[in-house]
């Protein structure tokens, strides 16, 4: 099925009538446009940047939850992190994305992705390079049919008369103008939030899918999991942890530091950091190991070559980056196991969507979220394609569903770079979202619920800044929602630690959804531990 | 941040354009494009990993802009060195396999 470019009376906007919209064109939203596609649905993917080189995986490298069918191997990888993320994971997901993440990358394969062999001449597959990965999907996805419209930044969904998702309508920011594509069923695969952090390949990331979704109505899910910060050299953007693991980090007279550790210790380096600097040396990695790592991500080099740095003998100091949601696990709530969400036709994958399925309310680093991406993709696309072509008759009238700094009924619009600012500030201090407490987590909430009314009683942006706008507004909204679940999750569980509730609670054993723009909500979702991933339990139970 | 856009090796394909993720360049008819919005850049490389002429130079340093001097670079061999690195060089293809993760993803270390 093909794309119908429509003209649009009046106006220069690109008009275009398709069965799926995919939003995001990074992993979760290249393997959605396939999978729609090769279900029979024309496709349009729009991606903010360009679809290939945008979002955090493209400019690194990624290690791949890719693990062979064999029920031991299965059973302890599906075990290995269940504790860790507080049991809010599902076997029953697991299994699936264990299924089709082995399924997806053994078609990389066949797509002509160099995976490298090891002495015994074993094709490995459990690490993507992402220059070449997203290269590669970017022409996979030409060729299932789909369109790509690059550097075309969604800016709202579009609904219809029954409250239905309809498509969305967004800004072309190289040739200018607007576009608008009239769809049946929408995937939402942005990413998640960094926050502008520069963490790399994040700065795309900004959460506007999840702004978008939720002035439709859509609810979210664990986004209390949402205080990920990576460790970084202090002057760079690359943020790679694994290589931290053979990392010693020290104060500035080479004094280790107790405790510090990038798996396990990371928040005695923030705590740290508030202090004095702190410096890594790579000092633990052996010659074997360290042309290994050169081997495996060229570009963590880089900051240190160009700058006359050895990070296996010098120490250098680093930071922490944020990640926000990116390695957190909080995203859209999925209704269903085609990822599906709490608006009809409108579907997430990737980080936009929430990981708890497989991660519960923890996820170390990109193994889990690499196939998560391979696969809510997967399911996502051929979920809107099922539902788009199930859809018949004329599309009716639609309208824009946005609301902030789009529709406001001030005189004035806001100021972009002041609320991009103010979020950060309340979202990026190690003493706001890493060390968190009631009282602090409290009085920033508040101040945020203020910038939203602030923002509310703004002006339409401009069009040259309204991207720059709906940004900020999408970080704000998202930094609502993470706050008010990390005041209504009073325990600690997985990545969220409270501080003034060091235990995890017994009962408090549930997800949090959350939502609502003007009125943030939160409210538990029930929960039960999975049979198949803590046995003991059913004992306990019989 | 990025630098550099070696006007003497660009030849106006306009690649980085395209691929950079935060529209950091603008283009210009019949000469090389321009860094027009330099605060937006992110410090992902993407624009050296895609450029074929190896005419760009992304600074390591990510929060601010730092003076460069195009005939250091070119002396030092640092352009291009990126796109080597992966493999993305026509006498570095055997690099596209040579991905090493495997061996590390054990996690860290002997204790």
């Amino acid at each position: 099925m093909a794309v119908t470019r429509r003209r649009i009376e009046g106006s220069t906007e690109s008009g275009y009538d398709a069965d799926v919209l995919v939003i995001g064109g990074g992993p979760a939203g290249t393997w959605a446009a396939i999978s729609a596609a090769q279900a029979g649905a024309s496709v349009v993917l729009a991606d903010k940047g360009h679809c290939g080189a945008s979002g955090a995986t493209a400019a690194a490298g990624t290690a791949v939850w890719y693990v062979e069918p064999d029920p031991a191997r299965r059973a302890a990888a599906m075990a290995s992190r269940y504790e860790m993320g507080g049991r809010l994971a599902s076997a029953a997901w697991m299994r699936r994305v264990l299924d089709r993440t082995w399924d997806g990358i053994n078609t990389l394969a066949e797509w002509g992705y160099p995976f490298p062999d090891d002495e015994g001449g074993v094709s490995r597959r459990n690490s993507l390079q992402g220059p070449e990965y997203m290269r590669l999907m970017r022409k996979q996805v030409k060729q299932a049919g789909a369109r790509i419209l690059d550097h075309s930044p969604a800016l709202e969904l579009l609904r219809d008369a029954a409250g239905a998702v309809a498509g969305a309508a967004g800004i072309d920011r190289q040739r200018g103008g607007r576009w608008e594509v009239r769809a049946r069923a929408v995937v939402i695969a942005t990413g998640g939030c960094a926050f502008l952090s520069r963490a790399l390949g994040c700065n795309v990331l900004t959460g506007d899918g999840l702004l978008m979704a939720a002035e439709l109505g859509a609810e979210l899910s664990g986004m209390e999991f949402s205080n990920a910060y990576a460790i970084a050299p202090e002057f760079g953007s690359v943020t790679k942890t694994l290589f931290y693991n053979w990392a010693t980090f020290t104060d500035a007279d080479g004094v280790p530091i107790p405790g510090a550790a990038s798996k396990g210790g990371r928040s005695v380096i923030a705590r740290e950091l508030l202090r004095q600097k702190v410096y890594a040396r790579l000092d633990r990695a052996d010659a074997a190991t360290a042309a290994a790592m050169r081997a495996a991500q060229p570009n963590f080099f880089l900051p240190f070559d160009r700058s006359g740095i050895d990070p296996f003998a010098d120490r250098f100091a680093v930071t922490l980056r944020l990640e926000g949601t990116v390695r957190g696990t909080g995203g859209l709530r999925l209704t269903g196991p085609d990822c599906s969400t709490s608006v009809a036709g409108l579907y997430a994958a990737g980080d936009a969507a929430t990981r708890e399925p497989i991660c519960g309310g923890f996820t170390g680093g990109g193994s889990h979220n690499a196939a998560w991406a391979i696969s809510s993709g997967s399911f996502a696309g051929t979920g809107a394609a099922d539902y788009a072509l199930q859809q018949s008759g004329e599309r009716g009238a639609t309208q824009g569903a946005g609301v902030a700094a789009l529709r406001g009924r001030g005189a004035h619009p806001v100021d972009a770079t002041a609320l991009v600012r103010a979020v950060q500030a309340e979202v990026m201090p190690f003493e706001h979202n890493y060390f968190r407490t009631g009282e602090v987590l409290e009085a920033s909430a508040a101040r945020l619920d203020a910038q939203w009314h602030a923002l509310r009683a703004s002006g339409p942006a401009d069009a040259g800044s309204v991207l720059a706008a709906r940004e900020g507004a999408a970080m704000l909204a998202t930094a609502r929602w993470m706050y008010r679940s990390a005041l209504a999750r009073r325990e600690s569980r997985g990545m969220h630690k409270r501080y003034d509730f060091l235990e995890q609670d017994a009962a408090q054993y549930h997800h949090l959804s959350s939502g609502g723009l003007d009125e943030v909500w939160v409210r538990p979702q029930a929960c039960a531990p999975d049979a198949a991933l803590a046995p003991q339990d059913r004992r306990l139970a019989a | 941040m990025i630098e550099l856009i070696s006007a003497d090796r660009c030849t106006g394909c306009n690649i980085c354009v395209r691929v950079c993720p935060v529209n950091v360049f603008d283009l210009v008819a019949g000469a090389a494009p321009v860094i027009a919005r330099q605060d937006a850049c992110q410090t992902c490389f993407m624009c050296e990993a895609w450029c074929p002429e190896d005419a760009m130079y992304v600074s390591p340093n990510a929060d601010a802009p730092e003076a460069v001097d195009e005939a250091a670079l070119v002396a030092s061999g640092v352009l291009g060195s990126y796109r080597r690195g992966i493999g993305w060089s026509r006498d570095t293809r055997a690099l596209r396999g040579g991905d090493q993760s495997f061996r590390l993803l054990g996690g860290g270390p002997a204790k």
